[in-house]
């Protein structure tokens, strides 16, 4: 997906010309720049009993007026304790910070009363969160929770706070706005949501905007027209934002500045055309490194002989929200659909969410029915089978799930979960918990795993698990479910590398499902974009990357966020070298 | 309101699907009672009258096929017959017409007095949780929610009736003092003052229990973090966000144990000699009157029923999500 | 999962949780001995009526008809934890089948199940009760099926919610694609995950079944053949202004033993959910 899709040469923000610690924010033109957020030696402190005594740990960094700072880290980095820290956010009282200063303007803001902390709270500093579907009061029309902002922060009357708040709904670039104030939150998507948010963000005209993965929960054509919104507004008021986000195709897209941060430390900070292209933190290495891309050199898979599997016509639709006597919402998530499968072959099924993606797949492993058409696994209906005719297909079609929190029986050692499968075809349970030991090596893991019980490994590790658990029962289609999306970057890379090993070592077929471009593109051979319970357009990888057909798959090539960002070739071979050894932590 | 209508006739359907099946219901307890249905609806008394319960025997068809018999009684009830009590020598509907006010008047305000203590107890704990006033409030409603409330308005009685000689003890009203007016009602009111809060002594600890939990569940919603991000103080956090949002779900959950406040009357009825249909179900159970029984049975469900549909009506009203979850 | 001793240290961390098993403990004992404590029937009149608390020969005194007030309590203990024991034992069978079933098939089963749950749910549950009792005249038999009755439908959701949710959790749908038999995927996959809530209300609902009994005896639909603290409670009642410890020491009794067993399900509500029960209770 690099220079293939857009011919830009190098990321955007990562070119402007800015420096470290020199913008200029020009309503201060005479002074010289003094940071907004000056932040030094920032400990914060974790209860007892924790996996580690502090969250964040002597954290130094500045946010100068006019730019957009990137902070970037894996789960359990700290940086998202950090913003919380800043607005006082905290967890009470189990999460303290307990060292350090937080300078806003050069004012102490630890220091400072509860009053002037609220005063800056909403006025001067605000923020945006991850999840927008449960930011909002769901009892409140959005235009009254906007509005109460500025009835704290400013003087406004109550003609002019309503005038604002239809301002503000504009300026988000949402639809209707009079209307759309007067309304309650589980009207609006999440895109809009998230737009309200930043409306509420923007109501009294802050010098600092922290948001806190604010596009992770959404959609990826969502999340694009969300960062330029951002990126638009701040270049407008020329506001300092703090921007905290684990994914670097983000980074690249708006970043000024970027600081990575580990288990609680900053690793390195400095401006992104320089950490983007030249990290020198092997931490970042690795980080950026990791990062999912399209694989150039993958040769096209030639397909032979008949299908393993075929979808013909599958049609399924949903009522949503129907009861007793009641009728509720057609979800159409099925819409004739047709896609084969080869012997061999790894096919990638890509769209958005509520796209029915996942539902196709549910329905070749059998965990749901579709209302019409056809599934033929070697030329057999399985769709037209009763529950006893299709067991014996169970064996050859396996899935993979996507939580690797959910997918294990927390009550079950993992020896037993793995082998359950083949001992419920009747085969000799000590056999089968040999098999599951060997099986967990195959995976990389230690054969001892199939004592342990789910909870002592991570998610990485238990994702390992629930493939050893699928391979258990020899299967000849293995149905992936967003395997990966719940993973950290470095260890989703792990992931990939390990199934893409696997079926090409025992000659599997593979149907991937996810909703990220750039993972499909590390596995599949051939990719199938869906939308609305349709797939729009399928073919190799290659093609469908260099040369889409439909105006949907270009849209979704498009809101790749990082697209124009070349990950440096000197990474790209060390993460070759990373990921052999595979052994997660 | 356009969706009043419909949602209103959706519950209609619904409590008349219910109705009919607690109808069903009695007329399978009589005849799964040991002995002669007609013995049964007889009552032990009426039971010694050879006449009457051959009259029984003619009116509900007992001789006929047990579907026939069905049919028979569901067309009785349907027509407000709830039969007669031969013990009483009244029709069982005019005992309890008689008697509902009172009852009424007891639970309605022991649900209130419960509803409204319960919230500001459990609010109070909740805000000042971790502290004296929330372990107070906390064991306090432990206490009273373990309590059996037969006992609690005994206690009750022997503290402010016998003891401090405050309030009366029991019955509607002090009988033959003659009062008119105001000091009548003043005199009701004070005989309703221990029923009350007896009755609604152990609901208020249940709500309070609840709206507690809600509360603390509430608060650390992810809006309530946008609140706090705006800059609002703590008090309107607390009334503008968490409250509506926490004590939503403890108004659903009070509704349906509303109807729960009628079994409870019994027996504070029965321990204050209050005139109302508890304590007719205590007489009843004592003369083994099963036809006022069943009777009692039969339209405590119907106020359970009117009661469910208006607390649903208000959730309508106060919850915005519902109008289109149509 | 936790071991044992993990387990009783998160219990033991909540204060109230060991008093309460303490007082548990003594009833249990009082109800195991009341034959060797008491060994007159607690309907027998042993001494003069009226006497009160701390007289010669009846430490709690003596009630209208001269019976022992301590050799009824102790007696009464027994009649008291059985039925609430055995009540909720039935309970539990009806409403975890019933709510099972709804959870793990869904769809029309589910629908009718709820719709019958619902009905139970509307109904007055302790006026049923005095119904059932009353119509199948008074027996230990028809005082736990009453109550078994009228107690199951919160089991019964309680049951579903677990099901539903864990149904759809991935591991059950693993166990499905793995060829697994529903009767496995209930028992082995589905119940062990569902237990520790179904436990915990299943400890509050003795406590709860206690009291109704008590309610009932009250009324005079106790077993005439048992001694029981609401029968004590209820005879008691019209000479409450003469003789208050006669209701007041039956009454204390069912408000520690009730208590006590609250305190116990919140215990294990610490100690097998430690995520919910730092949310403070």
């Amino acid at each position: 997906m690099t220079g293939t899709v857009t011919p830009f040469p190098a990321p955007r923000r990562a070119s402007a010309p800015q420096t470290e610690g020199s913008a200029m924010s020009p309503s201060s033109v005479a002074t010289a720049v003094e940071p907004l957020l000056d932040v030094r030696g920032l400990t914060i402190s974790l209860p007892d009993g924790a996996d580690r005594p502090y969250a964040v740990e002597n954290l130094t960094f500045t946010l100068n007026p006019n730019e957009i700072l990137c902070v970037v880290g894996e789960s359990g980095s700290g940086k998202s304790m950090t913003a919380h820290a800043t607005m006082g956010l905290l967890p009470k009282p189990h999460v303290k910070v307990t060292g350090g200063e937080l300078l806003f303007r050069g004012h102490n803001v630890f220091t400072m009363s509860e009053t002037e902390q609220r005063a800056l709270r909403g006025g001067r500093i605000a923020m945006v969160f991850q999840e927008p579907m449960t930011a909002l009061n769901p009892l409140k029309k959005v235009g009254d929770q906007i509005e109460e902002s500025l009835r704290v922060h400013t003087s406004l009357d109550k003609a002019a706070r309503a005038a604002r708040v239809v301002e503000l709904l504009t300026q988000v670039g949402l639809p209707n706005p009079a209307d759309l104030s007067k309304s309650y939150p589980f009207r609006l998507s999440g895109g809009q949501r998230q737009r309200v948010m930043i409306a509420m963000a923007l109501a009294c005209e802050p010098d600092v905007l922290i948001a806190d993965e604010p596009t992770t929960a959404l959609d990826v054509t969502t999340q694009k027209q969300i960062l330029e919104l951002i990126r638009s507004i701040q270049a407008e008021r020329h506001m300092g934002v703090m921007f905290i986000t684990h994914d670097f195709g983000v980074v690249a897209e708006i970043a000024d500045r970027v600081a990575v941060m580990q288990h609680g430390k900053l690793v390195e900070i400095g401006p992104a055309r320089q950490v983007l292209n030249a990290p020198t933190h092997p931490y970042t290495r690795h980080l950026i490194a990791s990062v999912p891309h399209y694989i150039e050199h993958r040769a096209d898979f030639t397909k032979s002989g008949d299908a393993l599997l075929e979808a013909r016509n599958v049609n399924k639709v949903f009522n949503v929200g129907g009861g007793f006597l009641r009728k509720g919402r057609q979800v159409v998530a099925g819409d004739d659909i047709c896609l084969t499968i080869h012997p061999g072959e790894t096919v990638g099924l890509v769209g958005e969410s509520g796209s029915g993606k996942s539902t196709l797949g549910r329905s070749i492993v059998g965990l749901m029915t579709p209302n019409s058409g056809q599934i033929l696994f070697k030329g057999q209906n399985l769709l037209g089978l009763k529950r006893r005719e299709f067991r014996p297909f169970r064996r050859d079609i396996q899935m993979v799930f996507q939580d690797p929190y959910a997918s294990l029986n927390p009550r079950h050692k993992v020896g037993d979960i793995i082998s359950q499968g083949p001992v419920a075809f009747g085969e000799d349970k000590g056999k089968a918990l040999t098999r599951a030991r060997e099986l967990l090596q195959l995976v990389g893991l230690d054969g001892s795993a199939a004592d342990r019980y789910p909870h002592q490994f991570s998610g990485g590790q238990r994702q390992r698990i629930s493939i050893a658990r699928a391979l258990a029962m020899d299967p000849t289609l293995l149905v992936a479910d967003e395997p990966v999306s719940a993973l950290d970057v470095s260890v989703q890379t792990q992931v990939l590398k390990l199934l893409d090993d696997i079926r090409h070592r025992l000659n599997l077929s593979m149907l991937f499902i996810t909703h990220d471009l750039r993972v499909a593109a590390q596995v599949c051979d051939t990719i199938a974009v869906m939308r609305r319970g349709k797939i729009v357009e399928i073919g190799p990888s290659r093609s469908v990357f260099g040369d889409p057909q439909h105006e949907y798959t270009r849209t979704l090539l498009d809101a790749i966020p990082g697209k124009a960002w070349e990950i440096p070739a000197e990474l790209l071979a060390e993460r070759a070298g990373h990921s052999a050894g595979g052994h997660p932590s | 309101m356009a969706g009043l209508v419909p949602f209103l006739a959706g519950r209609m359907v619904k409590a008349v699907v219910i109705l009919f099946a607690i109808v069903v219901l009695n007329f399978l307890l009589v005849h799964a009672a040991p002995g002669d249905p007609a013995m049964v609806m007889a009552g032990e008394a009426g039971a010694a009258d050879a006449k009457f319960v051959e009259q029984l025997r003619e009116q509900f068809g007992l001789n006929k096929p047990l579907h026939e018999q069905l049919m028979t009684y569901v067309g009785t009830v349907a027509q407000g017959d709830l039969g007669f009590s031969y013990r009483q020598q009244r029709p069982v509907w005019d005992l309890i017409a008689d008697r509902l006010p009172a009852t009424l008047m007891l639970t309605l305000s022991a649900f209130v007095v419960a509803l409204v203590g319960g919230i500001l107890l459990g609010t109070l704990a909740a805000i000042n949780s971790g502290k004296w006033s929330d372990s107070a409030i906390t064991v306090v409603a432990l206490l009273a929610y373990a309590t059996p409330i037969y006992w609690v308005g005994l206690m009750l009685i022997l503290l402010f009736s016998v003891s401090l000689g405050w309030l009366p003890a029991f019955g509607f009203e002090t009988v033959g003092a003659g009062l008119t007016g105001l000091d009548r009602l003043g005199d009701i009111l004070a005989h309703l003052v221990l029923p009350v809060f007896t009755l609604g002594l152990f609901y208020m600890a249940v709500y309070a229990r609840m709206t507690r939990a809600s509360i603390l569940e509430v608060r650390d919603m992810d809006f309530v973090k946008t609140a706090r991000a705006k800059g609002l103080r703590e008090s309107r956090i607390v009334f503008g966000h968490i409250l509506r949002n926490a004590i939503l779900p403890v108004i659903t959950v009070a509704g349906v144990q509303g109807g729960h406040l009628i079994g409870g009357s019994i027996l504070v009825e029965t321990v204050f000699a209050w005139p109302g249909i508890g304590r007719l179900a205590f007489d009843a159970v004592l003369q083994r009157d099963y036809q006022v029984l069943l009777g009692i049975f039969f339209v405590s469900s119907v106020m359970v029923i009117v009661f469910n549909i208006l607390t649903d009506l208000v959730y309508t009203l106060v919850d915005p999500r519902i109008e289109v979850a149509k | 999962m936790k071991t044992s001793s993990g387990f009783w240290a998160a219990y033991a961390r909540n204060k109230g949780a060991v008093f309460g098993l303490l007082i548990v403990a003594v009833v249990i004992v009082l109800a195991l001995f009341s034959g060797v404590l008491f060994p007159e029937s607690p309907w027998e009149m042993v001494n003069a009526p009226f006497l009160p608390p701390m007289s010669d020969g009846a430490l709690l005194g003596t009630d209208t008809l001269g019976r022992d007030i301590a050799a009824g309590i102790a007696h009464g203990a027994r009649m008291s934890l059985w039925i609430g024991l055995v009540s909720t034992g039935v309970a539990l069978l009806i409403g975890v089948s019933l709510g099972a079933l709804a959870g793990f098939f869904g769809g029309v089963v589910d629908d009718a199940i709820m719709r019958f749950t619902e009905l139970f749910q509307t109904i007055p549950n302790f006026v049923l009760a005095v119904v059932l009792v009353a119509i199948f005249t008074p027996s230990s038999t028809s005082i736990v099926a009453a109550i078994a009755i009228v107690s199951w439908p919160p089991l019964a959701r309680l049951a579903r919610g677990e099901f539903l949710s864990l149904r759809s959790r991935e591991f059950v749908q693993a166990a499905i694609t793995t060829g697994q038999s529903n009767l496995t995927i209930i028992v082995r996959q589905i119940l062990p995950n569902s237990l520790s809530p179904i436990i915990v209300s299943a400890s509050l609902m003795v406590a709860t079944a206690i009291l109704l009994e008590s309610s009932l005896s009250f009324l005079g639909l106790g077993d005439p053949n048992q001694m029981s603290w609401g029968y004590m409670v209820g005879a008691a009642r019209t000479v409450i202004r003469q003789a208050w410890w006669m209701s007041f020491f039956p009454g204390l009794a069912i408000l520690l033993t009730v208590l006590s067993l609250n305190l116990i399900g919140e215990g294990l509500n610490d100690a097998l959910n430690p995520k919910l029960a730092r949310k403070g209770r």
